[in-house]
């Protein structure tokens, strides 16, 4: 620590901090454009010059290191001096057309040229014009603007990992651009919209829509991945105007992933439901509550009096609050239902008995850039969960082993020590080697059954390296992701990963779908448990098992089951042979309208207060920022009437934080852990012959809001449906880049164009999510047959 | 901070390797020994040199990526190198390039003269080429040879003291 002094001020700061970070703690504001606190410090714009006694200039505040008895004037008249010309050489250049530029109200050179700047300019020149650049259907530029911080240009190298912004020319040609036209293709390139200053980056679907002073702010949890970043949410005239990040530094730091930011579009579009609506005899009508209420009630009475109660399925968004899933629950659960699922995209069910509480990460979010080995097993990082993305590539830049077993060849913007892509067949059979290699390297003896399973395993050198990698870190971790969890064999994956963990001493973790999944798990919006984690005794069925099951109702919860389930086909299928279905649903998509006998007009995360628990089990709760749309209610109200028209005793909430407060009073305390008692695996591979189908489900294509976001739908990542082949199979079917085929997958088929993609392993084929028309394939690693055309 | 992890080259683009001959390679190889592992971007500026100098005096986007890919390094940080330094030509230019430096010492002794008689002599202005793609005329700051102003760089060679006649013997020379 060392004593310094600002502006008479007495402070004690740590070693080696910059004058203007001693400044921000202590709430002294020093003008500045360049700095940024997650940024490294380049000093390139002066407009933090401070006085320095014995020092003969004025030095930049955030690039002067504090040194014991230091004295620093950040208003002596030399400071103002310095800042006053700093301003003005600022302003040279850069337009004054604040009253057509966006950034107008929250420009940092707007305000610091009210501090500093002259009311008349002596410059009388011409000024620099530079052209814009094209970066996207999200970032809009105004490069005259720009006036060279160089923070996007430190984001992309530092942050997103793609250095594609850099500063070409020099002195008065300086330019800000990629050179070569090339649209910005990192998941959180949204950020260097905040960061950018002024007006130069600004962010395209909000554009001329709104002015900065006119918008609202209010708090809000993001609802697409399980980190739950923290948002603000700015609205104008209760409409949804924007998102930016909120600090926090456990979750997403200043960050926020594109999808978080722009998904909001989806809010507000054309399809958004906004009466409750019935179907009579084939005909929809627009009705009111009452009547949509009692038509859903009858309709389940009905099915209850002659099929049973257990004919009915329930499916849960995994991104519904915790409100929602546990009223939701206790309502089917008092009828008499078990069938209640949030885990939707899953089709392995067989160790359910045998999980966790809750799957939780295993660690706090920080810890990720902690690590120095970890092992993540079907895992697209980057996209599935941006910002663990980047605490993991903090991780990697920092040297830790970060390795993967995947089914595809993801891109990752950081070194990777091993990587084994295989075959999702293969997945267990990888793992197994790993876990056998660690009991040959570290000579950890092998539970009961183990050896007997992995006798035909040989490990290679890799599983020997991501091994001992691992068993030699002091802090290590294993994670299961998305794609291991829509895995056939995700028991065995879950087995071995756990084995493994506890042999290499890691902890193990889970990162998974939708925003609130451990909130499913807390609030029993799983068959086989309640929400008092008491095992479920009479007849439940999980997600999967209520498709095929042939049940003669549904009740859906935010989700389009044709595109949220693991099985596209089977899903269809199930809702069409349905007698009644009621959906619970934000939007009127075609294919709800086809299969529902009665919808109702649910609102999205910014019309209803409610809860998510983020993977690493903290519990956030939020507000409504806006008026429910139309006629559309919070869910969790629409729970509660359906309790009390059902006549359910304790269903009588006042609030969705009485609600919340009565799941806190058991869930609350749960610790969880991840640990589980081994069992051994039936086999390590399913043998299915043929090509298999890797489904992938793309970064923007994961829930109902981000489907309906448009801008995100123009970006690279919103990948059209195709075929991804490897080259080797592709030449074995005769087939070429760009050629038509059809795919055929259980009852499914479509005519898809090919890509030839080299990020695919032996004998499968990557198709994403097929929103053809009326067709629909089946599901994740199953056998396709591919037919030229 | 560890280099290797950041390079932009995605999948589908295509290799540009191939347009890096086996002695231009050899020649950035012998650069690359002169930094520690891991800083190959320490070599860009060499190896655009290098590669500047045997592709005629100029470069190319393709081999400004070439060179990225040869070091690892984003295509960015290599073209702001390149845009970066007057010596890096990102068009064409003649066989001769002249620099006619117009900075102080220069223009106090006269270079408005002799940018007067370059520009009539060869037809052309700042920045072009001749007809022939024999000369390319170009403005440059101080060269550091103020002494002997007003003064001009043809290829490598400095020439100073510069007169219209001296400035026709020189020019006559060159083939
Ligand atoms: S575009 Fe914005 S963030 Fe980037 S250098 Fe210019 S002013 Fe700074
Ligand atoms: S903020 Fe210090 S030089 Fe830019
Ligand atoms: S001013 Fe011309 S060489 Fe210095």
């Amino acid at each position: 620590m060392v004593n310094i002094q600002i502006n008479g001020k007495m402070l004690e700061v740590e070693n080696g901090a910059m004058v203007i970070e001693a400044a921000d703690e202590a709430g002294i504001k020093i003008p500045r454009f360049c700095y940024h606190k997650n940024l490294s410090i380049a000093a390139n714009c002066r407009m933090c010059l401070v006085d320095v006694e014995k020092a003969a200039k004025p030095l930049p505040a955030c690039a002067t290191p504090v040194t014991e008895g230091m004295i620093i004037h950040t208003q002596s008249p030399k400071a103002i001096a310095a800042q006053k010309s700093v301003m003005e050489f600022l302003l040279i250049n850069h337009p004054l057309d604040c009253p057509i530029c966006d950034q107008g109200g929250e420009c940092e050179l707007q305000d610091v040229a009210m501090g500093y700047g002259d009311d008349v300019s002596r410059y009388s020149e011409k000024k620099r014009v530079v052209a814009n650049k094209n970066l996207g259907p999200l970032i809009n530029t105004d490069m005259t603007r720009c006036i060279h911080c160089t923070r996007c240009v430190r984001f992309g190298e530092e942050i997103a990992g793609i250095k594609e912004l850099g500063m070409t020319g020099r002195g008065e040609h300086a330019e800000i651009g990629t050179y070569v036209a090339k649209t910005v293709s990192s998941e959180l390139s949204g950020n260097v919209i905040d960061l950018c200053p002024v007006g130069a980056l600004t962010s395209k679907p909000f554009r001329y829509s709104a002015r900065a002073w006119e918008l609202r702010q209010f708090d809000s949890i993001a609802p697409h991945d399980c980190l739950g970043s923290n948002i603000h949410v700015h609205t104008r005239q209760d409409k949804v105007m924007r998102v930016v990040p909120k600090d926090n530094e456990a979750i997403n730091e200043t960050w926020l992933s594109d999808r978080d930011r722009f998904s909001y579009e989806g809010l507000n579009s054309e399809e958004r439901l906004q009466s409750p609506m019935v179907k009579y005899n084939g005909e929809w009508q627009e009705t009111d509550w009452d009547t949509a209420l009692i038509a859903a009630v009858d309709g389940l009475k009905n099915i209850v009096a002659s099929a049973g109660a257990d004919n009915i399925g329930m499916l849960m968004s995994p991104s519904a609050t915790l409100e929602e899933m546990f009223l939701s629950q206790k309502l089917m659960r008092a009828l008499g239902c078990h069938n209640i699922d949030h885990r939707l995209r899953q089709q392995d069910f067989r160790d359910q008995d045998n999980a966790p509480v809750f799957p939780w990460l295993g660690q706090s979010i920080e810890n990720l850039e902690q690590v120095d080995a970890a092992l993540l097993i079907g895992s697209n990082l980057r996209k599935d969960q941006p910002i663990a993305g980047h605490r993991i590539r903090k991780a990697a830049i920092a040297d830790a082993k970060i390795m993967f077993i995947n089914p595809v060849d993801y891109e990752f913007l950081f070194p990777v020590a091993e990587k084994i892509i295989t075959d999702p067949r293969q997945m267990g059979k990888e793992l197994g080697a790993v876990a056998k290699a660690l009991i040959e390297v570290a000579g950890v003896t092998a539970p009961e059954g183990l050896k007997a399973l992995l006798e035909n395993v040989v490990p290679t050198e890799q599983h020997k390296l991501i091994a001992s990698n691992l068993s030699n870190a002091n802090n290590a971790t294993i994670i299961l992701g998305l794609s291991a969890h829509t895995n056939p064999d995700f028991s065995t994956l879950r087995a071995l990963a756990s084995l493994v963990a506890e042999m290499a001493n890691c902890t193990i973790g889970y990162l998974t779908d939708g925003a609130n999944s451990s909130g499913g798990w807390l609030t029993g919006a799983i068959p086989h448990r309640t929400h008092q984690q008491e095992k479920v005794s009479s007849k439940n069925l999980n997600a999967l098992e209520m498709l095929r099951s042939g049940l003669k109702a549904f009740v859906l919860q935010g989700i389009e089951p044709e595109k949220d389930c693991a099985d596209h086909a089977l899903a269809l299928n199930a809702m069409e042979q349905a007698e009644f279905v009621v959906a619970l649903s934000m939007y009127k998509s075609e294919s709800l309208l086809s299969e529902a006998n009665v919808l109702l007009p649910v609102s999205p995360f910014t019309e209803t207060s409610g809860t998510f628990v983020n993977v690493e089990g903290c519990w956030q709760s939020f507000n409504a920022v806006v008026e429910p749309l139309g006629d559309s209610r919070p869910a969790w109200k629409v729970w509660r009437v359906l309790g009390n028209l059902f006549n359910v005793d304790d269903f009588d909430y006042l609030s969705s934080d009485e609600v919340r407060d009565e799941v806190h009073s058991f869930a609350g305390s749960v610790t969880a852990d991840n640990k589980i008692a081994w069992k051994i695996p039936n086999a390590l591979q399913n043998n299915v012959d043929g090509v298999v189908r890797i489904v992938d489900t793309s970064i923007y294509s994961i829930d109902p809001i981000v489907r309906r976001a448009p801008s995100l739908q123009q970006t690279a990542d919103a990948r059209i449906p195709a075929i991804h082949i490897g080259e080797e199979l592709a030449t074995r079917i005769g087939l070429m880049d760009a050629d038509q085929a059809l795919v055929r997958q259980g009852n499914g088929q479509v005519t898809l164009p090919v890509i030839i993609d080299d990020r695919l392993p032996k004998d499968s084929v990557l198709i994403p999510p097929c929103e053809m028309g009326e067709t629909y394939l089946g599901y994740e690693s199953s056998v396709v047959e591919l037919e030229k055309i | 901070m560890s280099q290797s992890g950041l390079s932009t080259k995605t999948k589908s683009s295509k290799s540009k390797l191939h347009l890096l001959a086996e002695e231009v390679r050899a020649e950035i190889d012998q650069e690359l020994t002169k930094y520690p592992n891991g800083w190959s971007i320490s070599a860009c500026m060499p190896a655009l040199r290098i590669v500047q100098d045997a592709n005629g005096g100029s470069l190319t986007t393709e081999l400004m990526d070439a060179v990225a890919e040869y070091l690892g390094v984003p295509e960015i940080s290599v073209y702001e190198v390149a845009t970066f330094y007057s010596m890096y030509e990102l068009k064409p230019v003649g066989r001769h390039k002249i620099c006619v430096c117009t900075n102080i010492s220069c223009m106090l002794c006269g270079s408005d003269g002799i940018v007067e008689h370059l520009k009539s002599k060869l037809g052309i202005g700042f920045g072009e080429t001749t007809d022939d793609g024999k000369f390319t005329l170009k403005e440059v700051e101080c060269l550091g040879a103020c002494g002997g102003a007003p003064m001009f760089q043809v290829g490598r060679d400095y020439h100073e003291n510069l007169t219209p006649e001296k400035i026709d013997k020189i020019l006559d020379q060159l083939d």
